[in-house]
């Protein structure tokens, strides 16, 4: 049964069949993006040679690349806070085995179950009271909150699986509780970590909601939204909004060819559970 | 000294408690204050300006439910997840099925099918208007196979907007499902799956009877994540259609949106928002308790 049967011949050509329709879209982006406007349009819209001009056009009108720069930077911030909150947060709450451990696991775990939406409008009335209306850190603030119930979960469980030995070893050799944290649990905790990186730098990187709300009439656009108003302006000259589309996609589509394999593990380990 | 305190000294891991605090902070912050505020409000007139409040009962949630926008949001919204839910697991668990095989290419395959779960829903939802507008890719399509009559105006119909973006919405998210089925999928022992073959069982059999509650972990999560993301969807519907036409893609997630920012109705938008997040926490309670049963 293990054996390369005509059966399975059968099989692999229905599903590259199938990947063929499904990869198409993007067949299509690329056609419309570098289309040539003089030459015939062959299949999937692709006209040869193909027409750099609407790139270039959306790259100078659009201001995609101090979004996608504004983007990297709210999404590494956001990152950093939610991996270190987290962390700390989570290592108390692995190693006590008390009521109010518990207790407080459960009351960040509760947080998974709240869609969230009664509290747009009292969070949006406080970043405005606040005076962070426009500034990334209304949108870094609102990542790390919003990411602490599903991060500390993650943590906590893998930390609790981890032997105590290992910090046991630490405080022997004279390390205290801090140093025992950064130089024993979190180089432990780093599968975890990767996992929890890819999943909330993903989860950041394309959040439109939270930037429309709170960047929408700020200098500090995010990509995404940098695209839907791009989009509202231009909306019906195709060749162009494709273009600033790609420009949009391009550093995660690079991204993710190179570490294909840590994403797709990443979501598969991160979601299990 | 007893051996139970020498026990402790030497077990002696004390993490700081005060670790907890940035986390809390931001959680209580940004999560459980605000969510706490909302649930108070909805019984109020507030309108996040004037700071004297006056409690109205029920009348909010009165509005809400006489209100016909609403019901029509709410069931397009059922509508959207279960469309959503279904698809996704479906084509998730068929294309796994196949990527877990001997075929040569899965690899790439898995690599093609995960690849829209990595892009922005906005992305998603201008790539799919262009696919789906009258003089689009589908309708070309259509057209050079010799089938011109089916072209429809794909998001321009209400009777078949709302599928329309269940579509986009699939395309999407069919690759996360996939992921998670085919890890689960590399669990099951095919020994097993052989010797039930051995004892005459087809393909369906095998997968209903062998491989389903092998893999009843991954089932449950899946349709979890689905139905709790197809009840919150907002991105996909306000880039491709902004509810329309005649509020006939309209979810309950992009009519919080619309009242609270666009009409700037606080307190319907309020009480919506209460609604919605009771059924997102009923969803997910529910099926924990139907599957935690069922390991027992």
């Amino acid at each position: 049964m293990n054996r390369y049967t005509p059966r399975t011949l059968v099989l692999e050509i229905v599903m590259i069949a199938a990947a063929i329709v499904f990869f198409t879209p993007f067949v299509i982006l690329l056609g419309v993006a570098f289309r040539n406007q003089d030459a015939p349009r062959g299949p999937f819209e692709l006209t040869w040679p193909p027409s750099f001009e609407h790139l270039t056009t959306a790259w100078e009108t659009s201001g995609m690349g101090a979004a996608l720069l504004n983007s990297a930077v709210i999404t590494v911030l956001s990152v950093i806070g939610i991996v270190a909150c987290s962390c700390m947060a989570a290592y108390p709450l692995a190693r006590y085995r008390a009521r109010w451990s518990r207790a407080t696991f459960y009351f960040f775990l509760a947080g998974l179950l709240l869609a969230g939406q009664a509290a747009i409008l009292p969070l949006y009335t406080l970043i405005r009271d606040m005076h962070l209306m426009g500034t990334i850190w209304a949108v870094v603030f609102i990542h790390i909150g919003s990411n602490m119930p599903f991060a500390i979960f993650l943590y906590t469980a893998f930390l609790r699986e981890i032997p105590r030995e290992y910090e046991e070893a630490a405080f022997i050799d004279g390390c205290g509780p801090v140093r025992t944290f950064t130089s024993v649990v979190i180089p432990l905790s780093r599968p975890i970590t990767g996992t929890l990186v890819i999943l909330t730098a993903l989860g950041c990187w394309n959040d439109f909601f939270i930037p429309l709300l709170y960047l929408s009439a700020s200098s500090n656009k995010t990509a995404p939204l940098t695209l839907y108003q791009f989009v509202g302006q231009y909306g019906s000259d195709w060749p162009l909004v494709f273009s600033a589309l790609l420009l949009s996609i391009l550093p995660i589509i690079v991204l993710y060819l190179v570490a294909q394999k840590h994403i797709i593990k990443g979501f598969a380990s991160g979601l299990k559970g | 000294m007893s051996t139970k305190t020498r026990r402790q000294t030497i077990t002696g891991v004390r993490p700081p408690v005060w670790f907890l605090i940035p986390a809390i902070a931001f959680y209580a912050v940004i999560v459980v204050v605000p969510n706490l505020q909302g649930y108070a409000f909805s019984f109020t007139d507030w309108n996040g300006l004037r700071p004297d409040v006056s409690f109205v009962g029920w009348t909010n949630f009165a509005r809400v439910f006489d209100d016909p926008g609403t019901i029509k949001a709410l069931v397009n919204t059922i509508v959207f997840t279960l469309g959503t839910m279904v698809g996704q697991n479906v084509f998730g668990l068929l294309l796994a099925l196949g990527c877990n095989s001997l075929i040569k290419s899965r690899y790439v395959l898995r690599l093609v099918f995960f690849l829209p779960v990595v892009l922005t829903p906005i992305v998603t939802a201008f790539l799919w208007s262009y696919l789906l507008n009258p003089q689009g890719t589908i309708n070309d399509t259509l057209v050079s196979m010799g089938m011109g009559w089916a072209q429809q105006d794909w998001l321009g119909d209400p009777g078949l907007a709302l599928g329309s973006v269940i579509l986009a919405s699939v395309w999407q998210g069919v690759g996360f499902t996939m992921v998670i089925y085919l890890a689960a999928l590399q669990g099951v022992p095919s020994d097993l799956i052989e010797a039930a073959a051995l004892d005459g069982a087809g393909p369906v059999r095998r997968l209903l009877t062998v491989i389903l509650p092998l893999i009843n972990g991954a089932v449950v999560i899946n349709i979890l994540l689905t139905l709790t993301g197809g009840l919150k969807q907002f991105d996909l519907v306000f880039a491709m259609t902004s509810g329309g036409p005649a509020e006939s893609t309209q979810t309950l997630g992009f009519l919080i949106y619309k009242n609270a920012f666009v009409n700037l109705d606080y307190p319907i938008a309020v009480a919506q928002g209460v609604v919605l997040t009771l059924i997102v926490a009923v969803v997910a309670i529910v099926q924990i308790k139907v599957t935690s049963r069922k390991e027992d």
